[in-house]
């Protein structure tokens, strides 16, 4: 590969930013700090093979999967409407999925707060139906609907991006071949857009499975993801070791679970095609 | 005469305050092989994605064999279409894109295999059903395209400027392979090209459009002999168009003197335009001319040269086996059969 001179401030900030802190967490994750200096060891890994931790592990990629799948299934639909000939022309619509993202996130977050908290909006109306004592606020579902709420976009953009792409002329040599609608989308529409959902559900995933502040503010004080439990040995705890130990485990999680998709992902197109 | 198998009717299309058909009547015969012909934007495209269904007349009906078919999708019209950028299935090989139709039609196994097969062969790709479309080149690409619409047996083939992408030596053989094709099916095609060269090649039947318009319908002959207005002349072949007037039957004034000529049937001092191809028009020594000019350019075009002649105050196109330096003063003779006298078409 040709390396120019105006691709080192980038090589510079990768480094910086990416290749020295991950240097940082392979060292904390795998040293100790004894009597006679820094050693090797494998202890904070093996400590995390422990049921409570194994538990909020399982717990948070268990969320982040019903979250990716709300997410496609309001998603796909929604990206199909936004790229649809009647839409294309009306931006607006994109845009409206676009907006709530100008604003930060944890606003966002704490605006659910208030809707979903004793009194608020929804629990109001909630007891209008009477609804006997509905908890809202500090239950799993309260973070899944932050989470859905705040990665749809995610998932919605790369649908979108990739079915304005495709090519409005095979869907009509589809419909000319004798195709209904239905069968359009079976056999055209969705494989030709999986590049799309795949990185729609990679994007939306990953944070899920990584967040802790939607936990945090949705889930209460004592709800633990596996982002919560990283951020508590770095920022209360104060174990680095154990934290980096977590972080690195998430990591691998997170490649193999990729390396899984692509590898579907390659199947599914009868080898390397694109 | 055989019956026609589509009719359209007083059709017209306007999009977004644009007219791109005009008031379309056109009648397509079972079996032949017919050219919808014209400039960009003439309508041609428009009147080929109404008959396949992708677009609805303003007003006006379809009809396919005798049948209203205006508002039936096009997945229930027995047409396929052959796209221009072939729009085949790009997650498909090529055994998959042609045995799609088939497969929707749930015909079983053995028989897909046995008609893709088949029309593999038709189109010379024995041996690609593996390939992936990707792969095939520009002409090939087209190959499994014309495939994957005559798999279905349709009674008509749409083809919108099916060769418009492939480079001159591959478009010509393919041109001969198609009008084989359409022989030996013995099916109705309707085929869309800006190119009058191809039409006059392939077709039975050609109709002219311009500005959503039909300027004419006939065979090749009949289009390329006698145009009905300086435009369909212009369009088809090259050709030199003057204003003139006619004095009276089979005399016309143009370029400064009279002809002789073999049209009839105009008003008397009517005002006219007068075509003459280039091929039709004789030099001959400044004495013996009708006309008296001097060449300006010469082209050498394989089989002839092209000569561009001023004389009377037009350039004249010459098309002629025999050269004539640049600068020499030359005469021109034209034969009265070879005048053709058309009707102004509102003045453009």
């Amino acid at each position: 590969m040709k390396r120019t001179w105006y691709s080192y401030p980038y090589l510079v900030w990768m480094v910086i930013f990416i290749v020295i802190p991950f240097l940082l967490l392979l060292f904390y994750t795998f040293t100790v700090n004894t009597d006679k200096g820094l050693m090797f060891t494998l202890d904070h890994i093996k400590r995390l093979w422990d049921p409570i931790y194994l538990m909020v592990l399982l717990r948070s990629i268990v969320l982040a999967i019903i979250c990716t799948i709300i997410c496609l299934i309001i998603g796909y639909p929604v990206g199909l409407i936004l790229a649809s000939r009647e839409y294309r022309s009306k931006k607006v619509l994109a845009l409206l999925f676009v907006i709530p993202m100008w604003i930060n996130f944890l606003l966002r977050t704490y605006a659910w707060m208030t809707l979903l908290e004793k009194d608020g909006l929804v629990y109001t109306i909630l007891k209008f139906f009477r609804v006997p004592n509905p908890q809202l606020l500090y239950t799993d579902q309260a973070v899944v609907l932050g989470m859905v709420y705040n990665f749809l976009p995610f998932m919605v953009l790369p649908i979108y991006s990739v079915l304005t792409k495709l090519d409005k002329n095979i869907i009509e040599a589809a419909e000319d071949l004798g195709a209904n609608y239905i069968t359009i989308l079976k056999r055209v529409i969705v494989p030709l857009s999986l590049p799309g959902v795949i990185s729609g559900i990679t994007m939306v995933f990953m944070p899920a499975v990584t967040t802790f502040i939607i936990s945090r503010l949705l889930g209460g004080g004592h709800y633990i993801l596996v982002g919560n439990l990283i951020e508590q040995q770095f920022m209360v705890v104060g174990d680095w070791h154990f934290g980096s130990a977590i972080s690195f485990v998430l990591m691998v999680v997170i490649l193999v679970s990729m390396g899984i998709m692509r590898k579907y992902d390659n199947e599914y197109e009868g080898g390397a095609i694109w | 005469m055989s019956e026609p198998i589509i009719r359209l009717v007083n059709v017209s299309k306007d999009y977004d305050g644009t007219e791109a058909l005009k008031n379309v009547n056109l009648y397509i015969r079972k079996n032949e092989f017919l050219t919808l012909l014209g400039p960009s934007g003439c309508g041609k495209t428009t009147t080929l994605r109404i008959i396949a269904g992708f677009e609805q007349p303003d007003t006006g009906e379809v009809y396919f064999e005798g049948k209203n078919i205006t508002n039936v999708p096009p997945y229930k019209r027995k047409v396929n279409t052959v796209f221009q950028r072939y729009a085949l299935f790009p997650h498909m090989n090529v055994a998959e894109n042609i045995a799609f139709g088939l497969k929707i039609k749930k015909m079983d196994k053995k028989t897909i295999d046995k008609k893709v097969a088949e029309m593999l062969e038709l189109v010379n790709l024995r041996g690609f059903e593996k390939r992936y479309v990707d792969s095939l080149s520009g002409g090939q690409q087209q190959r499994v395209a014309i495939a994957r619409a005559l798999v279905n047996e349709p009674e008509v083939l749409l083809l919108d400027e099916p060769l418009g992408a492939l480079d001159l030596k591959l478009r010509k053989g393919m041109q001969i392979e198609l009008k084989k094709i359409q022989k030996y099916l013995g099916i109705t095609f309707v085929y869309v090209t800006h190119d009058q060269e191809e039409a006059l090649t392939m077709s039975d039947t050609i109709v002219v459009m311009k500005d959503g318009t039909i300027q004419q319908i006939g065979t090749p002959e009949m289009i390329y002999n006698e145009p009905k207005n300086a435009f369909v002349a212009d369009f088809i072949g090259e050709s030199n168009i003057v204003p003139g007037r006619m004095i009276r039957d089979k005399l016309v004034y143009f370029a400064g003197r009279e002809f002789q000529c073999v049209d009839s049937g105009f008003d008397d001092n009517e005002e006219v335009d007068v075509v003459v191809r280039p091929e039709d028009i004789k030099l001959v020594s400044e004495d013996q001319g009708m006309l008296q000019g001097q060449v300006e350019s010469v082209t050498f075009k394989g089989v002839h040269y092209e000569m561009m002649v001023r004389s009377a105050g037009y350039e004249w196109m010459i098309h002629s086996t025999l050269m004539e330096p640049v600068g020499a003063r030359v005469g021109i003779s034209i034969l009265p059969n070879d005048i053709h006298i058309m009707k102004k078409v509102g003045a453009k």
